[in-house]
């Protein structure tokens, strides 16, 4: 059976594409055939995140409209036998694509791959309608801030009012020396507000943004990041895996401060 | 308040969480400050015809309160409504 995984934020910018890519990448690491599709339909960015912006010959549009069959279309990422790609359209708009054609786009694909991850565009238009419309499960990204938690919240309405079955949260870009001076909000108020299941924290790593520069995801690095998102393919595959330990140790001095401001 | 207290200062955290859990709550009720007021101005209309209120002091809020079931928090219209006097002025009684 296969599963059919919708990554969707509402704002822009939290890290969509990235968790795409990484959990498409460390999915196929563990042996599973899986297909990244960009529904990002006029700003496509899936490609570039994973190294393969010049191996594109067809797009997501042209299969839709008949130009090409989807093996033409899908993009076998060389480094993982078992991932594809089907890129977006860059030089149409969300309009070019209807949320029944989709669907059937994605009953296509379930033949073959046993997890299909669709990347969503920001907002809450065609574009979310589209990429949610096939979708069993859906990861919502979010990061500690005002501004994408209340976006996440809207987002989580909208999947319950579509019927989605599975809802589960990530939450991205975690900085754990402001979360510690309480600056920053910890992944328990998150989950508290947004009151649905955690899968994922993913600390705020420059690894990220290294990799991302050379085209290669990194799950399953040694880095944090990189943990984080290994940990979330086992957790989507029905794995107990606990939480990392993203704690930053500090000193008796720096315990001392705690204990004063706590109480 | 404790001894303690007077060192802890708010922080900017504690403040985008109360933020959020306020503008969630409007959000998911979908009632923006306008509807909250027509409600309110209904409510007194309707209360009006059988006793005195302190329509000043009326105070309407959507808040959230723990469901009956067991399907957690779910949200709810509080309403605290003065009464000036019991018996309306204008009751035919």
């Amino acid at each position: 059976m296969s599963e059919v995984i919708v990554i969707t934020s509402g704002k822009g910018g939290v890290g969509k594409t990235t968790t795409t890519a990484n959990v498409g990448t460390g999915l196929a690491q563990l042996d599973k055939k899986v297909v990244l599709i960009d529904t990002d339909i006029g700003l496509r960015n899936l490609d570039v995140v994973m190294g393969l912006e010049n191996r594109i010959v067809y797009n997501l549009v042209d299969v839709i409209e008949g130009n090409c069959r989807m093996k033409q279309a899908l993009i076998k990422d060389k480094r993982y036998p078992n991932l594809s790609l089907l890129p977006s359209a860059q030089t149409r708009d969300k309009s070019a694509v209807s949320p029944e054609q989709m669907v059937k786009l994605i009953e296509e694909l379930r033949e073959d791959f046993d997890y299909i991850l669709l990347d969503c565009p920001a907002g809450i238009e065609q574009g979310f309608k589209n990429a949610i419309a096939g979708a069993d499960r859906a990861l919502v990204v979010t990061t500690p801030e005002v501004s994408a938690i209340r976006d996440a919240d809207r987002i989580i309405g909208l999947l319950c009012a579509n019927e989605v079955k599975q809802t589960e949260l990530i939450v991205n870009r975690l900085r754990m020396d402001m979360v510690k001076r309480g600056d920053m909000m910890n992944i328990n108020d998150v989950t508290d507000i947004l009151a649905i299941d955690l899968i994922g924290a993913v600390p705020d790593d420059e690894q990220i943004v290294i990799s991302t520069n050379q085209g290669e995801p990194l799950v399953g690095t040694d880095c944090l990041a990189g943990k984080a998102f290994a940990n979330i393919c086992h957790r989507i595959l029905g794995e107990e895996v606990p939480f990392l330990d993203l704690e930053i140790k500090s000193s008796v001095w720096g315990k001392l401060k705690e204990i004063f401001k706590k109480n | 308040m404790g001894l303690m207290d007077f060192f802890k200062k708010k922080t900017s955290g504690d403040i985008a969480k109360d933020r959020l859990k306020l503008v969630l709550v409007s959000d998911r009720a979908n009632c923006s400050p306008d509807v909250m007021e027509m409600i309110k101005n209904d409510i007194i209309q309707v209360i009006s015809k059988y006793m005195e209120i302190d329509a000043e002091g009326l105070d309407i809020q959507i808040t959230q309160t723990e469901s009956d079931g067991n399907n957690g928090n779910v949200p709810a219209l509080y309403a605290n409504i003065p009464i000036k006097d019991m018996k309306h002025p204008s009751s035919a009684r």
